[in-house]
C-alpha cells in the first residue's frame, strides 16, 4: 500500500436554508479556500472525485454543474459517486493506490432544503414494497431507536446526553448549525417527533459542502507540515431490508473497523456521522471506542448535517486534529442509507 | 500499477423496451449470474461490488444501489455507486478495474443497468430548476445542433448518418442480445423515417431500453487460472469539462482529444487505426460515429465521415466499429457504456459469436455523456499489457 495523507480541508457553514446560493455557488468558495490552503491550481491536481445526489437537487445530472465550481479547464480526470463525498474520497484514494494519481481533490455537496428531506429519503427504500408506504426517514430511525431501547442498548436519557455533548462541542465550531448548552432534564421534557425520538435526537437539515485534498507520500510532505496519514480505509454495506439485519448493532461498522485496524492503537479523536443520537451510540460501540477517545469534537452531524458532504466533513474534521497536534490517531466514520445501512471507516495517524 | 486486471466473466441481459417480467433487482441479477457463470465463480468469490447507472430519476428511486446490491451478493461487502452521466457505464468499469489494479481486492463484480420502463427518460432529462435554461427536448434536442456543426465544418455528405445507422442495424441482427432487430432494414427505410431533431431521423436514434451488463474482474494470479481466456485491461482514461463556456468546441471537445492522447500513451499505442483491431464506441445518434472517429484521433480532422463512407467501420472494414449494433440498437443508458467496454472485451476473448471480428487482439471501449463533456475509455487486449 502507498502512503497517502489528507493534506487540506475546507467546508461551508451548515445552514438550514441557503436562500441566495445554488449548489455551485456554495461550492465555489469552498474549493477556492482549498486551493488557497494548498497553493495548488486545478492543473496540478491529477484526479477529482465528487459525491452528491440528484434527488436532493431535484434534477438529473445535478453534479454536472459542479464542474463549473472546479473550473475544469483544461479538461480534468474526474469521476462522481451518487454517495456521500466520503466514498468519493475512497475512490480517489484507490486511484492514488493504483499509481494513477499523486494528488487528488474530493468534494461533496447537497442542498436538501429544496425539498422535504425526510420524505425524499423515503424514495431510497425498496420501491416495490416499502416506498409506496412513504415511511419518512425520522419514523424509520425511530423504529431502530425503539428496538435499541427495548434491548437495553441505550436509553432516552443517554440519547439526550449525546445530543447535549455534541452541541456543546459545536460551540467551538464556526461552521456548525445547532450549538449551545442544553440541560438534559429540559431536553427530556420536550415532546416526541416520532417516539422515542425528540427533536434533539435528530440531526438538523443542512445545506452545505466540503472539500478535501489528499496526496501520496512525497507530495503530502510538501503540502502539509504534519500530514494526516490514511492508515486504514474501508467500507461495508448491509442489505437494506430492515427485517434481515440486527438493527441494534452496526455489523457493517464492526467489520469495517476490524479491517481498518481501528483497535490497533489508541484512538484520540473520533468523528462519527450519526444522523440520530441512538445511531451515534451504536457506532461508538461498533468502533470499540473507550473513555479516552474524544468523540465528535466538531459537534458531528447532530450539529450540522449537509447531506452528501457530512461524511466527508467527518474525515476533514478528524484530519484537522492531526494537523494541529491535538491528536496522534483519529478515526472518521461516514454512513449512508436507512438505519446505518452502509458505513465507512477511515483511520488517520500523525506519525 | 500494483496489479494487472483481467476480465474473467461477462454477462448481459437481452435488452428490450420493457422487461416487465423482472424487477430492477431481477434485471441486474440476471446479468451478474451470467458473468459469474462465464467465470465459473459463485457470489462468495466476489470481494466487492461496483454498481453504475445514469440519473436516479430514470427509475424514480433515490440511490437504488442501496436496495439492489443484496440481489447481486453484495451483503456485507464494500459497494460503490458510480454516476458520471452517459459515460457512467464506462466509468463504472474503470472504478471496478481500479480496485483490482490498486491491489485492494482480488475479485470485483461490476454491474451497470437501466430500467427505463420504470420511468420516463425524456421527463427525467427535461426538469429544469428556477433560473436555469430549460431545454425540454431530451438528449436529441441537445445533440442535433452539434451534429449540424459537424456537418458544416467537415463537409460530410448528408447521408453519412444514414449509412452509420444502416451498418449498426445490420450488425444488430448478428447480436442476439440487441434490442432493435429490424430484419428488412435498408437505406430507404432509414432515409424515409420521420425527422425527429433535424438532421437526426427516427431510425438514426437509439431506443429506450431495459437492460444490464456485468463483468467479473480478477487480479493477475486469479485471472491466469480462469477457465476461459481473460481480457486484460491495458489502459483506461477519463476526462471531463464544463457543459458550456465561451469558446468551447462542443462538436469535438478538447476533453475527448486529451482523453484519447492519454489513453493511447498509457496503452503504448502510436497509430490507433492500425494497432486497434476494433472498437465499441458510444453512438446514440448515428452522426456520432464519424465525430468520435475524429474525437478519438482514429481519423484526421474533418475526415471521420470518410471512414463510414468507405466502409472502414463495417464488420469487414479495416476498423470495425460497433459490431454489437451499438447504442443505436440497445440503450439501457446506465449500462450502455459498460456494454461498450464489455463488448470490446468479448472481442479480444473471442466470445462475440456471430458479430466476432476474426483475430481481434486489441479493442477500444468508449463512452461519453453529459453535453458531450464526459469521456471514459479503455483498451483491452488478449495479451497482457
Amino acid at each position: 500500500m502507498r502512503e497517502v495523507a489528507v493534506v487540506a480541508f475546507a467546508q461551508s457553514k451548515s445552514l438550514r436554508r441557503e436562500l441566495d446560493r445554488n449548489e455551485v455557488e456554495i461550492l465555489i468558495p469552498v474549493i477556492g479556500e482549498l486551493r488557497e490552503k494548498s497553493g495548488l491550481a486545478t492543473g496540478e491536481i491529477d484526479f477529482i472525485c465528487s459525491g452528491s445526489s440528484d434527488y436532493l437537487a431535484g434534477q438529473s445530472f445535478a453534479f454536472v454543474s459542479g464542474l463549473d465550481a472546479v473550473g475544469a479547464w483544461p479538461p480534468v480526470s474526474e469521476s462522481h459517486v451518487e454517495m456521500d463525498g466520503a466514498w468519493a474520497l475512497y475512490e480517489a484514494w484507490v486511484k492514488i493506490q493504483m499509481g494513477y494519481a499523486d494528488v487528488a481533490m474530493v468534494y461533496g455537496f447537497g442542498k436538501p432544503s429544496m425539498g422535504d428531506l425526510p420524505e425524499t429519503l423515503a424514495l431510497q427504500l425498496d420501491p416495490y414494497v416499502l416506498t409506496p408506504l412513504w415511511p419518512d426517514a425520522i419514523s424509520i430511525a425511530a423504529l431502530q431507536a425503539r428496538l435499541c431501547i427495548e434491548k437495553g442498548v441505550t436509553s432516552e436519557r443517554q440519547m439526550a446526553e449525546v445530543a447535549a455533548r455534541d452541541r456543546k462541542n459545536a460551540l467551538g465550531n464556526p461552521y456548525a448549525q445547532v450549538k449551545g448548552e442544553f440541560e438534559i432534564a429540559k431536553l427530556l421534557a420536550e415532546p416526541y417527533l416520532a417516539s422515542p425520538l425528540r427533536k434533539h435526537d435528530c440531526s438538523p437539515i443542512s445545506d452545505g459542502a466540503s472539500a478535501i485534498l489528499i496526496a501520496s507520500e512525497k507530495r503530502a510532505k510538501q503540502l502539509a507540515k504534519r500530514p494526516a496519514w490514511i492508515r486504514g480505509f474501508t467500507h461495508i454495506c448491509e442489505p437494506q431490508d430492515l427485517g434481515v439485519r440486527d438493527l441494534t448493532r452496526s455489523r457493517s461498522t464492526e467489520i469495517a473497523a476490524e479491517r481498518a485496524g481501528v483497535r490497533k492503537g489508541k484512538v484520540d479523536v473520533a468523528e462519527i456521522y450519526g444522523p440520530f443520537t441512538h445511531q451515534e451510540i451504536l457506532i461508538e460501540k461498533a468502533l470499540g471506542l473507550g473513555a479516552s477517545t474524544k468523540v465528535n469534537p466538531s459537534g458531528g452531524a447532530l450539529a450540522g448535517n449537509p447531506m452528501m458532504a457530512a461524511g466527508l466533513t467527518r474525515i476533514g474534521e478528524a484530519a484537522r486534529r492531526i494537523w494541529d497536534g491535538s491528536a496522534d490517531r483519529a478515526v472518521a466514520h461516514a454512513t449512508s442509507g436507512p438505519c446505518l445501512q452502509q458505513n465507512l471507516v477511515c483511520v488517520l495517524e500523525g506519525n | 500499477m500494483a496489479e494487472l486486471c483481467g476480465i474473467v466473466g461477462i454477462g448481459q441481459t437481452r435488452h428490450q423496451a420493457a422487461r416487465k417480467d423482472v424487477s430492477m433487482a431481477g434485471l441486474i441479477r440476471e446479468a451478474a449470474e451470467r458473468a459469474l457463470a462465464d467465470a465459473e465463480l459463485t457470489w462468495k468469490d466476489i470481494d466487492a461490488v461496483v454498481i453504475g447507472k445514469a440519473p436516479d430519476m430514470f427509475e424514480g428511486v433515490m440511490m437504488p444501489e442501496l436496495f439492489l446490491h443484496d440481489a447481486i451478493g453484495g451483503a456485507y461487502k464494500p459497494m460503490l455507486r458510480v454516476h458520471t452521466a452517459g459515460s457512467v457505464g464506462g466509468s463504472t468499469g474503470i472504478v471496478a478495474a481500479s480496485l483490482v489494479q490498486a491491489g485492494i481486492h482480488d475479485r470485483v463484480l461490476t454491474v451497470a443497468f437501466e430500467k427505463q420502463s420504470e420511468s420516463n427518460a425524456m421527463w427525467a432529462l427535461s426538469i429544469s430548476l428556477p433560473f436555469s435554461v430549460a431545454v425540454v427536448a431530451g438528449a436529441g434536442g441537445f445533440f442535433a445542433p452539434l451534429v449540424r456543426g459537424y456537418m458544416r465544418r467537415s463537409g460530410a455528405p448528408e447521408d453519412t448518418g444514414i449509412r452509420v445507422a444502416l451498418k449498426d442495424r445490420k450488425n444488430a441482427l448478428k447480436n442476439p442480445n440487441a434490442h432493435l432487430q429490424i430484419p428488412d432494414i435498408d437505406f430507404d427505410k432509414i432515409a424515409s423515417s420521420p425527422m425527429l431533431w433535424d438532421p437526426i431521423r427516427y431510425l438514426e436514434t437509439c431506443p429506450s431500453s431495459d437492460g444490464a451488463c456485468a463483468m467479473v474482474m480478477a487480479k493477475q494470479a486469479l485471472a491466469e487460472k480462469a477457465p476461459r481466456k481473460p481480457a486484460w485491461v491495458h489502459a483506461s482514461e477519463m476526462r471531463s469539462e464544463p457543459t458550456m463556456f465561451s469558446g468551447r468546441d462542443a462538436v469535438i471537445p478538447r476533453a475527448t482529444l486529451d482523453n484519447a492522447k492519454n489513453l493511447y500513451k498509457k496503452a503504448g499505442i502510436r497509430n490507433p487505426r492500425k494497432e486497434i483491431d476494433c472498437a465499441e464506441i458510444y453512438v446514440p445518434f448515428s452522426w456520432f460515429e464519424p465525430m468520435w472517429m475524429e474525437g478519438m484521433l482514429i481519423a484526421e480532422k474533418n475526415e471521420g465521415w470518410k471512414m463510414t463512407y468507405e466502409g472502414a467501420t463495417a464488420m469487414d472494414g479495416d476498423f470495425p466499429v460497433n459490431m454489437s449494433g451499438g447504442v443505436l440498437s440497445s440503450n439501457p443508458i446506465g449500462a450502455s457504456g459498460l456494454l461498450r467496454f464489455a463488448e470490446a472485451a468479448m472481442q479480444v476473448r473471442g466470445q462475440a459469436g456471430e458479430h466476432q471480428v476474426d483475430g481481434a487482439r486489441k479493442a477500444l471501449g468508449h463512452a461519453y455523456g453529459g453535453g458531450s463533456q464526459y469521456f471514459s475509455t479503455w483498451i483491452v487486449g488478449s495479451d497482457k499489457p
